[in-house]
C-alpha cells in the first residue's frame, strides 16, 4: 500500500505528461493519495515490535562490498504524521491552483510539476532505505525550482529560482557527504535505516564520539540549509514570495519538513553524541531564527514576504525540540512539524488568492478588507491566530510541548537550554506583533482608497482553505489525534533518553 | 443532573453556541443574539445548580507525552463554584442588556458569538484544575477580548485598542508561561492540588520566589496593574455592555482570581509576595491620580477599575488565604457595583447619543431618574459608604493588611481611600447635577426596561452581595453582618469613614455648579505619560532594530553566507570527485535523471 501511495503522484504526473488532462488527473491523484494515507493511520498499530510497519522492500542493486540498494518503504509514528501532512497540503494546493485556461504556459508542466513535489516529499517521508530517502527529496526539489523559474510572480523570478538551485543544492550536497561519512563509519553495509540504528546504538559499532561531531556538523548544516536554519535562511524568504501559490504551500509547508525529519529520524539516534555536543551552537543558531528573523518579520511591508520570514522563524522552536532530545520535546517538534505545515500552507493560500484579487499585498496599499470581504476576513483571522500560535490550534499544543520539552531537564539552576527556552518564548510575543499587526493593517481599519474590492470567497475556493483550517483545529483540540502515533514513533527512536 | 453534566455543560454550551453562530445562524442575527442570551441564561441556571451539589467531574486528557501530561479538568470547589457564579450572573445580565444596546448593530451576530467565546474561555479560567489549562483559556479569553474590544474594527482607535489589548496581554504571558514552566520544574506537576502538597516540601526558596514572580506577570497583564495598564482604559472603545461584563467585572478579575488559586505559592515565596502587595497597592493609587483629571465617563470608571484591581492584588500579596478570601470578596463585590456603574454609564451614553464628555452632559438626574438612582447607589458601593457591599470587603482587605503589618500598602490603601469618593462625587455631580451642557443632554430620556431591569438587579446586589444569603453562596465563610462592624471598630474603619466624608466634601466644595474643571493637573490628565513612553520604547526598541536587522540581513548576511555555498560546492566538488561533474545545477539535474530512470527501471 505504501509503494501505491509513493507511486500514485508520480505516476499521474507521467500520464499528464502523456496527455491525461491535468486538473482532473492531479486532483484524483491527490485525493486517492489522502485516502490511502487515512487508512494508513487507521491501520497503523502502536505497539508492535520493529521500528517501521507496513513495510515492503526491492532490492534494486545487488554488488559484493557495497550495501544493497532497495526500494523499501515503511512507516513510524513520525513518518505517519508527515504523511498526512504532505497528503493534505497536497490536495490543498492543487485544489487552489488556478484552472488550466488561467495558466500562462503549459499546464500539464504545472500539474506534474506539483505532483512530482508532493509525490517526492511522501517518497522521501516513507523511504526505510537511506539512499532514497535522499533521492526522494531531491526529485522533489527539481521541479521546484522549474516552477519559480517558470511560472513564478515578479521580474527577478529567473534570479530567484537560480539563487535557490544552487543554495539548496549544496545543502544536498553537504547533506550528502555526511550521509556517506555516517553510512562508511558504520561500516558501510547497509542503507536501511532501522540497520544503520541497531549498530549505532551497539557501542562496539557505533561511531566514536569526536567523528560524530564532524558528522553531524556536516548533517546540520546539510538539513539546516535545507530547512532555512539561520544564517542559511537568506533563500527563503524571496523564493516563498515569487513561487507560485501552489509551490510555495507545498515546499514550506511539506518539502521543507524533509530536514527536520532528516534530523530526527538519521542524526538523532545515530549521532547522539555529535548532537549532544553540538547542541548549544544550534541553540544560539535556532535563537537566530526565532529572534532575530523575527524581528526582520516585523519589520516587512507586505504579506507575502511577512509570511516568508515568519516560516522561516517558526523553525527555530522545531529545532527546539529536536536539541531537548527528550520525548516531550521531539514530539512535540513531529508536531509542530505538522502544525506549521498547515498553518503555513493556509496562509500562503490566502495571501495567494489576495495576491491574485487585490493585485498587490503591500500593507500600505490595502485596508479595511474585512468590512468588505468578511469571509476572507474571518479566515484570515483564523490563520494568523493559529500561526501566532493562539490555543484551539495545534500550533500551540505542540509549541507548548516543545517549551516543556526543552525544560524539562532543569536542575537546581537554569541551563543554556532553559534560558535559550525563556529567550524563544519572546518569540511568541514576537509573532504576535507581528500577525496583529498585519491583520490591523490589511482587515482593519477604513477601508483603504483605490482598493479594487473582489467578490467574497466562493465556496470552492473556501473548500481547500477550510479543509487545512479543520485539520488544525481538531489536532488542536485533540492532539490525541496525532499523539497516538508520534507517542511510539518517538519513543522507538530514542530508547535510550524516551521518558 | 450530576455535577459531572453541569460542569461539562457550562463550559461547552458557550464554545458551541459561538461555533454555531459562526458557521450558519449568524444570517438570523436576531436568533443569533437570543441563542446566546438563553445559553447564558441555562449556564447561570447549570452553575446555581452546581453551586449546591457535591461531587466531582471527570477530565478529558488532552496531551500525554513522556512525563508531560494535561487534562482537561476541573477543581469544583467554592472559590470556582462562587466566582462562577459571579461570571455567570454578570454574563447573563449583560446579554440581555445588549440584546437592547447593540439592538440594531451590523455586527449583531459577530457580538453575541464574541460574547459566548468569552463566556467559554471565561469559564475554563475559573475551573481549571491545572496551570495548563488555565493558561489556555488564559488566552483564549485574551482572544475574545480582542474580538470584543475590536467589535467595531473599522475604526481606526477600536482597531488600535484591540490589538493594544492583545499584545499588553502577551507580554505578562510571556512572565506567566515561564513561571508555570518553573513551578513545573520546581514541583513536578501543574496541577494546584499536587502543587500545593509539593510545596511544603524544602524547595529551593530563590527558584520558588521567581517563579511566583513569573506567574504573577501573567495577572499584571489580564489584571491591568502597573506597568502593564495601559491597554485598560484603551479597551472601553468596544460596546459598553463588554467594558462592563469584561474589562470590568470578569476579564480583568481572573488576574485575581489566578493569584486566589495559587495563594499557597505567595504564601511559600514571601520576597514575591510584598512585591505582589506593593505592586497592587502603588496600581491603586496612581490609577486614583490618573483618575481624578479624566473627562470621559467610561475612562473614570476605567481608571476606578485599575485601582479597585489594585486592592485586590495587595489582598493576594498579603500572602494568607485569609488575606486572599478578602480579595476575592472585593472580587465579588466589585464585580456588581461595577457592572452596574458602567451599564449605568452605557444607558447615559445611549441616551446622550454617544456623547462620553461628562462636561456635555449635566442635569440628567431629572431626566433619568432610575439610571440616576442605580448609579448613585453602584457609587455609594465603590466609594464605600458603610453598610454597603462594598465597604464590608475594602474594610476587611484593609483590616488583613493591617493585621499583617503591612503597612506601607496599608497607607497608600488609606489615601486611595479618599482619592475614590473624591473622583467618584466629581463624576456623579458634573454628570447627573447642574444644568445641561449639551443639546444631546437635553434630549436624553429615561432608557426601556430591558435596559433598566438589570440596572435594577445590579443595584440590589451592589448594596445586599454582602450580605448572607448571598455571600454564603459566593464565600466559604460569609461576611458582612452589622454585628462585624461594631467588633471590629477600630483604627480603619475611622480612617476609611473619615476619608470617605473628606473626600466626598471636597468633591462637592470643588465642583458643585461648575461648568468646566477648575483643577488641572496635566500630570494626572495625561496619565503620566506612561503611554507615549511605551510608544517610544517600542519604536526604538522594536520597530528601529527590526529595520535595522532586516536591512542588516539584506546587505550583509545574506551576501556573506551566500558565498559559503559557492565556496563550499568547491570543496564538495574536490571531495566527490565521483560524480566528476563541475558544477551544481548539473549535478542536481543527474541525480534527477538517474533517480528516474530507477523509477522507470521499476516500473517497466
Amino acid at each position: 500500500m505504501l509503494e501505491i501511495i509513493v507511486f500514485l503522484p508520480i505516476l499521474a504526473a507521467l500520464a499528464i505528461g502523456l496527455g491525461a488532462p491535468a486538473r482532473f488527473t492531479a486532483l484524483g491523484a491527490a485525493v486517492i493519495t489522502l485516502i490511502l494515507s487515512l487508512v494508513a493511520a487507521i491501520q497503523f498499530e502502536s505497539n508492535v515490535e520493529g521500528m517501521f510497519q507496513m513495510g515492503s522492500d526491492r532490492p534494486l542493486l545487488v554488488m559484493d562490498g557495497f550495501p544493497t540498494l532497495s526500494l523499501s518503504f515503511g512507516v513510524d509514528g513520525i513518518s505517519l504524521v508527515l504523511l498526512l501532512l504532505s497528503t493534505l497540503v497536497l490536495v490543498a494546493a492543487v485544489l487552489v491552483s488556478p484552472q488550466e485556461s488561467e495558466i500562462k504556459g503549459s499546464s500539464k508542466l504545472y500539474y506534474s510539476s506539483l505532483l512530482l513535489i508532493g509525490g517526492g516529499a511522501i517518497g522521501a517521508f516513507l523511504s526505510t532505505d537511506l539512499f532514497f530517502l535522499y533521492a526522494f527529496h531531491e526529485l522533489a526539489l527539481i521541479p521546484t525550482f522549474l516552477m519559480i523559474g517558470i511560472f513564478g510572480k515578479g521580474e527577478d523570478r529567473v534570479k530567484t529560482a537560480w539563487t535557490i538551485t544552487i543554495y539548496l543544492g549544496v545543502g544536498s550536497l553537504i547533506l550528502l557527504v555526511g550521509l556517506i561519512m555516517a553510512v562508511v563509519g558504520l561500516g558501510g553495509t547497509t542503507f536501511q535505516i532501522a540497520e544503520l540504528i541497531a549498530i549505532a546504538e551497539d557501542p562496539e559499532s557505533g561511531i566514536a564520539a569526536g567523528d560524530q561531531t564532524w558528522i553531524y556538523l556536516l548533517l546540520l548544516i546539510g538539513f539546516g540549509i535545507l530547512v532555512s536554519l539561520f544564517p542559511f535562511h537568506s533563500w527563503a524568504a524571496p523564493a516563498y514570495s515569487q513561487a507560485p501559490t501552489p509551490v510555495a504551500m507545498l515546499h514550506a509547508g511539506v518539502l521543507k519538513k524533509f530536514g527536520l525529519y532528516g534530523l530526527i529520524r538519521i542524526a538523532l539516534p545515530i549521532l547522539p553524541a555529535g548532537a549532544e555536543s553540538l547542541a548549544n551552537v544550534v541553540l544560539i543558531l535556532l535563537l537566530g531564527n526565532i529572534i532575530y528573523l523575527g524581528l526582520v518579520t516585523i519589520a516587512q511591508k507586505s504579506l507575502d514576504r511577512m509570511l516568508g520570514y515568519s516560516s522561516v522563524m517558526h523553525m527555530g522552536y522545531v529545532f527546539l525540540g529536536i536539541v531537548a532530545a527528550n520525548s516531550i520535546g521531539v514530539s512535540g517538534a513531529v508536531l509542530l512539524m505538522f502544525a506549521h505545515g498547515v498553518s503555513i500552507a493556509l496562509l500562503f493560500a490566502l495571501c495567494g488568492w489576495m495576491r491574485d484579487h487585490f493585485g498587490t499585498v503591500k500593507f500600505e496599499e490595502l485596508g479595511g478588507i474585512a468590512s468588505k470581504l468578511p469571509k476572507l476576513g474571518l479566515l484570515f483571522g483564523f490563520a494568523a491566530f493559529a500561526a501566532a500560535g493562539l490555543p484551539g490550534f495545534a500550533n500551540f499544543a505542540a509549541e507548548v510541548a516543545v517549551f516543556f520539552g526543552a525544560f524539562s531537564g532543569m536542575g537546581d539552576q537554569l541551563g543554556w537550554i532553559q534560558w535559550t527556552t525563556i529567550i524563544a518564548l519572546w518569540g511568541v510575543v514576537i509573532s504576535a506583533v507581528y500577525m496583529l499587526r498585519a491583520y490591523r493593517n490589511l482587515f482593519m481599519g477604513p477601508v483603504a482608497p483605490k482598493m479594487e474590492i473582489p467578490t467574497d470567497l466562493s465556496w470552492s475556493t473556501r473548500l481547500p482553505l477550510l479543509l487545512l483550517l479543520a485539520a488544525l483545529v481538531a489536532v488542536g483540540f485533540v492532539p490525541e489525534l496525532l499523539n497516538q502515533f508520534i507517542r511510539p514513533g518517538v519513543d522507538g527512536l530514542l530508547p535510550a533518553v524516551a521518558g | 443532573m450530576d455535577v459531572n453534566t453541569l460542569a461539562w455543560t457550562v463550559l461547552l454550551l458557550p464554545l458551541f453556541v459561538a461555533v454555531s453562530i459562526v458557521v450558519g445562524l449568524k444570517r438570523w442575527s436576531g436568533l443569533s443574539s437570543l441563542v446566546s442570551t438563553g445559553s447564558a441564561l441555562i449556564t447561570l441556571i447549570c452553575c446555581a445548580l452546581m453551586a449546591g451539589a457535591e461531587g466531582d467531574a471527570k477530565a478529558f486528557p488532552w496531551i500525554e507525552l513522556g512525563t508531560f501530561r494535561v487534562d482537561i479538568g476541573f477543581q469544583l470547589d467554592h472559590l470556582s463554584k462562587g466566582m462562577m457564579l459571579i461570571v455567570t450572573s454578570i454574563g447573563f445580565l449583560v446579554h440581555l442588556f445588549s440584546l437592547a444596546y447593540m439592538k440594531d448593530d451590523n455586527g449583531k451576530s459577530r457580538y453575541f458569538a464574541g460574547l459566548s467565546l468569552f463566556m467559554f474561555s471565561m469559564t475554563g479560567i475559573v475551573l481549571a484544575d491545572n496551570f495548563v489549562m488555565m493558561f489556555i483559556f488564559w488566552e483564549l479569553v485574551g482572544v475574545s477580548s480582542y474580538i470584543l474590544i475590536g467589535h467595531w474594527f473599522h475604526k481606526e482607535s477600536a482597531a488600535d485598542a484591540a490589538k493594544k489589548a492583545f499584545l499588553t496581554n502577551k507580554i505578562g504571558d510571556f512572565g506567566f508561561m515561564i513561571g508555570i514552566l518553573m513551578v513545573w520544574i520546581l514541583t513536578g506537576s501543574i496541577y494546584f492540588e499536587e502543587i500545593k502538597e509539593a510545596v511544603g516540601g524544602g524547595l529551593n526558596m530563590t527558584l520558588l520566589n521567581i517563579a511566583v514572580l513569573l506567574v504573577f506577570c501573567g495577572a499584571i497583564g489580564k489584571s491591568a496593574q502597573l506597568p502593564l495598564h495601559v491597554w485598560l482604559p484603551d479597551a472601553m472603545e468596544g460596546p459598553t455592555p463588554v467594558s462592563a461584563l469584561i474589562h470590568a467585572a470578569t476579564m480583568v478579575a481572573a488576574g485575581v482570581f489566578m493569584l486566589a488559586r495559587v495563594v499557597f505559592l505567595i504564601e511559600a515565596a514571601e520576597m514575591a509576595a510584598q512585591v505582589i502587595a506593593w505592586i497592587g497597592a502603588v496600581t491603586a493609587l496612581v490609577a486614583a491620580l490618573m483618575a481624578l483629571q479624566q473627562n470621559d465617563i467610561k475612562r473614570i470608571l476605567a481608571y476606578s477599575t485599575l485601582s479597585q484591581l489594585g486592592y485586590m492584588v495587595m489582598a493576594q500579596g498579603i500572602g494568607t488565604p485569609e488575606g486572599s478570601d478578602a480579595g476575592m470578596f472585593h472580587l465579588y463585590t466589585h464585580a456588581f457595583f461595577k457592572a452596574l456603574l458602567f451599564l449605568g454609564s452605557g444607558a447615559v451614553i445611549y441616551a446622550c447619543h454617544h456623547e462620553q464628555d461628562i462636561w456635555k452632559m449635566g442635569g440628567l438626574r431629572k431626566k433619568m431618574p432610575i439610571t440616576f438612582w442605580t448609579f448613585a447607589l453602584g457609587t455609594a458601593a465603590l466609594i464605600a459608604v458603610p453598610f454597603t457591599s462594598g465597604f464590608w470587603s475594602k474594610e476587611l482587605i484593609l483590616e488583613e493588611a493591617l493585621h499583617e503589618g503591612m503597612h506601607g500598602p496599608y497607607v497608600l490603601a488609606i489615601i486611595v481611600a479618599f482619592l475614590t469618593p473624591f473622583y467618584m462625587t466629581r463624576l456623579v455631580i458634573v454628570a447627573f447635577f447642574g444644568k445641561n451642557r449639551s443639546d444631546n443632554a437635553d434630549h436624553a430620556k429615561e432608557v426601556g426596561p430591558i435596559m433598566w431591569v438589570p440596572l435594577a438587579i445590579l443595584a440590589f446586589m451592589a448594596i445586599f452581595s454582602a450580605y448572607k444569603p448571598i455571600s454564603g453562596l459566593l464565600l466559604a465563610n460569609g461576611y458582612g453582618s452589622f454585628g462585624h462592624l461594631v467588633e471590629h471598630f477600630g483604627l480603619t474603619a475611622i480612617l476609611s469613614i473619615i476619608a470617605l466624608i473628606v473626600g466626598v466634601a471636597g468633591a462637592i466644595f470643588f465642583y458643585k455648579g461648575k461648568d468646566s474643571d477648575p483643577i488641572n493637573i496635566p500630570i494626572f490628565a495625561n496619565r503620566f505619560k506612561i503611554d507615549e513612553f511605551y510608544i517610544v520604547l517600542v519604536r526604538v526598541f522594536q520597530d528601529a532594530v527590526a529595520a535595522f536587522l532586516d536591512i542588516a540581513d539584506r546587505f550583509i548576511v545574506d551576501p556573506i553566507v551566500a558565498r559559503f555555498p559557492a565556496l563550499s560546492a568547491m570543496a564538495a566538488g574536490q571531495f566527490l570527485r565521483v560524480f566528476q561533474v563541475g558544477n551544481v545545477q548539473a549535478y542536481a539535474y543527474f541525480f534527477g535523471v538517474a533517480v528516474l530512470a530507477l523509477i522507470f527501471y521499476l516500473i517497466l
